[in-house]
């Protein structure tokens, strides 16, 4: 038994629920991270800790959640189908799975770096004449820039390794839905231990880079 | 020029101050914790006050009367902030341009600058491309002086310009202030503790304590001033 060319897809399709989570991930969390980080209002308490719930919840309750979110009983679910679309055992359902456990890892991290930013800066940009937006993008996240990588090479791999919920939404179709956590955990009960040591060997050098050359980068964004 | 006449509750006291000024400099004077930064914020827009008045010329800013409360990026009021805030990412030449580009977007007719003239004045021209971390405190603040001015400020706001520097610069610096305000010929609103740089730079003279104002006479300042810098070799 040897390892075969579709015996890559599963890699490929892992990477690619996982950059499109992290991308997902950025567009919600950072907006919601920068609201939280300076304004006070009611409620916020309570909305804080529903942000962060997925972070300490088992992965199979938030499958299950999913599951009573988009399944084919639930009212998102019938009003998809009536529209043609299926999300329920699609990767689609593996990437919204890894979007909701990776939320609250990218939330906390961009919130601390916005928090950390002096709001002073912010304020002499304002009596510069700049808007709120251009504040943001010229001010604020440059500065939070590095806690806002810690955040996104957090997520990223939270998305790769999602395993729990994405068994419960997406299932384990070879081919289809079938990502390398779920590779790697039905080979090894199969026994095909050829596959699982590849799986394992190519995500361990994969994720050692990612964070290894991320690490350095940001070293040298530092001076 | 400016007038100004309002409120501001702060957790221990009141605030209320009534501000009548041309083209002098305002000293804001009082120890910390009496509101002075509080009445910076309320003339910048940075924060509002309880209720009351703020007029620049013919403009408006604040009033409560016509809920009238002007964004600060549309006010055009100049800010020396205590330690500068130049922003660390960007360099002197990048500082120094960020408010024109703002600017230039709303009037289309605002010549561009040449960030070097706009240096120059201050006298550092050389240090365009350091970042704020390879100054020292002197040019700091000689870098955010031209910063706050190349947007063409009606007024300019100096919180505790010399809090962190050494002595001798900061009687240079007291007096390049000085100078700079009879060019520019527009209001300027200083905060400090310091009863010297009240004596020396303030026309106008307001003393706080704990919210309350009084106009205290020049006079007495700039004596004690005077006897303060006979007193030290």
């Amino acid at each position: 038994m040897y390892f075969q060319i579709n015996d890559w897809f599963p890699v490929f399709l892992s990477l690619r629920v996982a950059f499109i989570a992290l991308a997902a991930v950025t567009c919600f969390g950072l907006p919601v991270a920068r609201l939280m980080a300076r304004r006070e209002f009611h409620g916020k308490d309570l909305l804080e800790a529903a942000i962060t719930l997925p972070l300490v919840l088992p992965p199979s309750v938030i499958g299950y959640g999913l599951l009573m979110l988009i399944g084919k009983n639930s009212i998102l679910g019938k009003t998809l189908t009536e529209l043609g679309l299926t999300l329920i055992f699609t990767w689609w359902a593996a990437v919204l799975a890894s979007t909701v456990v990776a939320f609250p890892l990218m939330y906390q991290s961009a919130k601390a770096a916005f928090k950390s930013v002096d709001i002073n800066y912010e304020k002499a940009a304002r009596t510069l004449g700049a808007g709120e937006i251009k504040i943001f993008f010229t001010i604020t996240l440059p500065l939070a820039w590095p806690g806002i990588i810690a955040g996104l090479v957090l997520s990223f791999a939270r998305g790769l390794g999602e395993f729990g919920a994405t068994l419960m939404v997406a299932g384990n179709i070879p081919g289809q839905t079938q990502t390398v956590p779920m590779a790697i955990y039905f080979a090894v009960n199969a026994g095909d231990n050829v596959t699982a040591r590849t799986l394992v060997a190519i995500i361990t050098v994969f994720s050692f880079l990612v964070i290894f050359w991320v690490n350095r980068w940001a070293k040298r964004q530092n001076h | 020029m400016l007038e100004a006449r309002f409120t501001k509750k702060l957790w221990h006291f009141t605030l209320d101050i009534r501000i009548n000024l041309g083209t002098e400099i305002l000293v804001l004077w009082g120890p910390s914790g009496a509101g002075k930064t509080t009445i910076l914020h309320c003339l910048a827009g940075l924060s509002s006050p309880g209720g009351g008045l703020i007029k620049l010329g013919d403009t408006v800013l604040y009033s409560s009367e016509e809920r009238i409360n002007v964004n600060t990026r549309f006010r055009n009021v100049g800010y020396l902030f205590q330690d500068y805030a130049l922003f660390p990412h960007l360099t002197v030449r990048q500082n120094v341009l960020y408010g024109v580009k703002c600017k230039r977007k709303k009037d289309h007719d605002l010549p561009g600058k040449n960030p070097l003239e706009l240096l120059e004045p201050f006298g550092v021209s050389h240090l365009i491309d350091r970042y704020p971390t390879q100054l020292s405190g002197g040019e700091k603040q000689r870098v955010a002086l031209a910063r706050a001015l190349a947007v063409q400020p009606q007024l300019l706001l100096l919180d505790e310009p010399f809090s962190a520097l050494d002595r001798n610069i900061k009687e240079n610096l007291r007096q390049e202030i000085k100078k700079l305000h009879r060019k520019w010929k527009i209001p300027f609103v200083l905060v400090t503790h310091d009863e010297e740089d009240a004596g020396f730079l303030g026309d106008k003279i307001i003393s706080l304590e704990k919210g309350r104002s009084s106009d205290t006479p020049l006079q007495t300042i700039s004596e004690a001033a005077s006897g303060l810098t006979q007193s030290m070799p």
